[in-house]
């Protein structure tokens, strides 16, 4: 439909993007800023396969969801960022392996 | 269907989004500091009040389905009946932090936050689409990442909300990238839709799509393997926080779990029965062996909280109406108890300083006498002994497992409750058998002792309204059969 690129092609693409964020969550032991980073990757698959699924379909309903996906991934980054500035007002780091207080 | 009716069949929504947003305007303009403890009071009465409302107009609901908003919102008894145990249990918890004692939540943004969470709680349980499903969970985990961390100072608050916040974002990611298979594969976002794609042959991106999106959701109400950040949030959270997260959230998004599984994906109840055994197990031997080991008493009720959905997930992959309605009434008692445990937990303080760990509640019997009777009924009602609340709820949901040939599984919920016991007996055991350290400070303010003695009165009198509780709950869920 458009130039030779399936849909198979864009839903990959999610998938590794997807699978990037996650391993990105777990496996980085640097900074908390890396994981929000992830996190917005994760999000941004999403979007890429209900954008691909919404245009393949012609149903509109994909669209619209990513775009309140787009929406509410805006105010999570921003509690998120602002969690973390009180976080490192208190412990004075945000690297991952400080995040230790509580455990068990 | 005309404005009018619209406006009347969602009206417990719109009475919590008047609230909220009258109490911004409270809140932004009447915040100079000579008149912060009466603009405390007000913004407490109003939000208290908004629940109150909220709840008298769950009477006024139509008891049939209704469907709005294009096919994103539905209403009908079983939705009632949730919103109905979701704002008593947000009532419970703003009740119980507005006594003065609040350790610094008590302040006009909590009451403001916690509303705009219980109203997306309201809109998780009428959800009726994917997308309506996405804006309701974030509409409830956004203002609870941050009460979460409402202790600014606090070392202990910042890390439970830094921790509460990355692992619900994350759980939340793969939620959404299940809702996008499923919205792929079926080719609709609506719950009926995608029930009757389900008729034809199921695709493996709808299977796959489903698990996960029931993964997220199992992040939502703590089940294992996703339950990594229940203790360590439940223990960093100021206590009134850990009250309101240990009552209510959980009660909405069992609903949901309710409604994707029993509505939507009714179809391949199959696949998604294996994976409700496979999470009632872990979180049964999760909640109840790490429970063993713990000094902190708020972390101990979190592994609980991990333990009874163990046995709430055993009843709902049975899959049957039996199944249902035990789920229903396990969660209605665990409102109760959880209400009746940290009612008593927000009354122990010692030199105007609150306790949490274990070892303070001895010889709380011969300083605090009807506190400590209250705890043992609470603790004897969680760990399910007849004739109190929580023996009916496990009995419930065992016995609809046994029904529908989970034998195995009804077994290893015996085994584990039987496990649990010792952790509930044992502060039973510190409270009469030991003697105290130091004396706790007196007293019970008014707010506790109310909310207290509700739920020990619920607990304790459950057997006599069970009958007609179990009549109402099986009347209102039979539209999933």
């Amino acid at each position: 439909m458009i130039g030779g690129i399936t849909l198979a092609h864009y839903l990959t693409v999610a998938g590794i993007l997807f699978v990037f964020g996650v391993f990105g969550i777990f496996i980085n032991r640097k900074n908390v800023i890396t994981i929000l980073m992830s996190i917005e990757l994760i999000l941004l698959s999403v979007s890429i396969n209900l954008v691909a699924f919404s245009a393949y379909s012609s149903d509109l309903t994909g669209q619209i969801f990513s775009l309140f996906i787009l929406t509410v991934a805006a105010a999570e980054a921003a509690i998120g960022l602002a969690i973390l500035v009180v976080y490192f007002r208190n412990r004075g780091s945000i690297a991952v392996e400080d995040i230790n207080v509580m455990k068990g | 269907m005309n404005l009018v009716q619209t406006f009347s069949v969602a009206l417990p929504e719109f009475i919590l989004v008047a609230v909220a947003l009258s109490l911004v305007l409270v809140a932004a303009f009447a915040n100079s500091s000579e008149s912060e403890a009466s603009t405390l009071k007000l913004v407490r009465s109003l939000s208290l009040g908004g629940y109150g409302l909220a709840f008298l107009s769950l009477f006024m609901l139509p008891a049939g389905q209704v469907v709005l908003f294009n096919g994103l919102f539905a209403i009908d008894g079983f939705a009632i009946y949730m919103k109905g145990l979701a704002l008593l249990g947000a009532f419970f918890a703003s009740w119980l932090v507005s006594d003065g004692w609040g350790e610094g939540v008590d302040r006009a943004e909590f009451h403001l936050l916690v509303l705009m969470a219980v109203l997306g709680m309201l809109l998780m349980i009428s959800a009726h689409d994917l997308i309506a499903l996405y804006m309701g969970l974030e509409l409830q985990s956004l203002p609870l990442y941050v009460i979460a961390s409402m202790r600014t100072n606090s070392l202990r608050s910042s890390e439970a909300g830094l921790k509460y916040f990355l692992l619900g974002a994350l759980s939340s990611g793969m939620l959404l990238y299940g809702a996008s298979l499923v919205y792929g594969f079926a080719g609709s976002t609506a719950y009926a839709d995608i029930a009757t794609s389900l008729n034809d042959d199921v695709s493996v991106g709808l299977t796959v799509g489903m698990v996960f999106l029931l993964s997220g959701l199992a992040f939502k109400i703590s089940a294992a393997p996703f339950h990594m950040w229940t203790p360590d949030v439940y223990e960093g959270a100021p206590t009134p926080v850990t009250a309101l997260f240990a009552i209510v959230p959980k009660v909405a998004a069992m609903t949901l779990i309710m409604n994707v599984t029993y509505f939507a994906f009714s179809g391949i109840s199959d696949q998604w029965s294996q994976i409700l055994i496979a999470l009632s197990v872990a979180s049964m031997i999760v909640g109840a062996t790490g429970a063993i080991m713990q000094q902190n008493i708020k972390r101990m009720l979190a592994y609980s909280s991990i333990a009874h959905m163990g046995y709430a997930l055993a009843g709902l992959a049975a899959g049957s109406l039996e199944g249902a309605a035990g789920v229903v009434i396990y969660m209605t008692t665990y409102v109760f108890m959880g209400a009746g445990a940290f009612s008593i937990i927000m009354s122990l303080r010692r030199d105007d300083a609150p306790v949490e760990r274990i070892s303070d509640l001895s010889g709380l019997s011969s300083t605090h006498p009807l506190l400590a009777a209250g705890m043992m009924v609470v603790m004897f009602s969680m760990a399910g002994i007849p004739p109190l609340a929580g023996f009916f709820g496990k009995w419930y949901v065992f016995l609809a497992a046994v029904n529908a040939g989970l034998v195995p599984l009804a077994i290893i919920g015996v085994l584990t409750s039987v496990v649990g016991a010792f952790y509930y007996l044992r502060i039973i055991k510190l409270m009469y058998f030991e003697d105290a350290d130091a004396p706790l400070d007196e007293g019970i303010s008014r707010q506790n002792r109310l909310v207290l003695v509700a739920s020990l009165a619920f607990i304790i009198l459950f057997f006599l309204g069970i009958g007609q509780l179990s009549g109402v709950v099986g009347a209102n869920i039979v539209a999933f059969f």
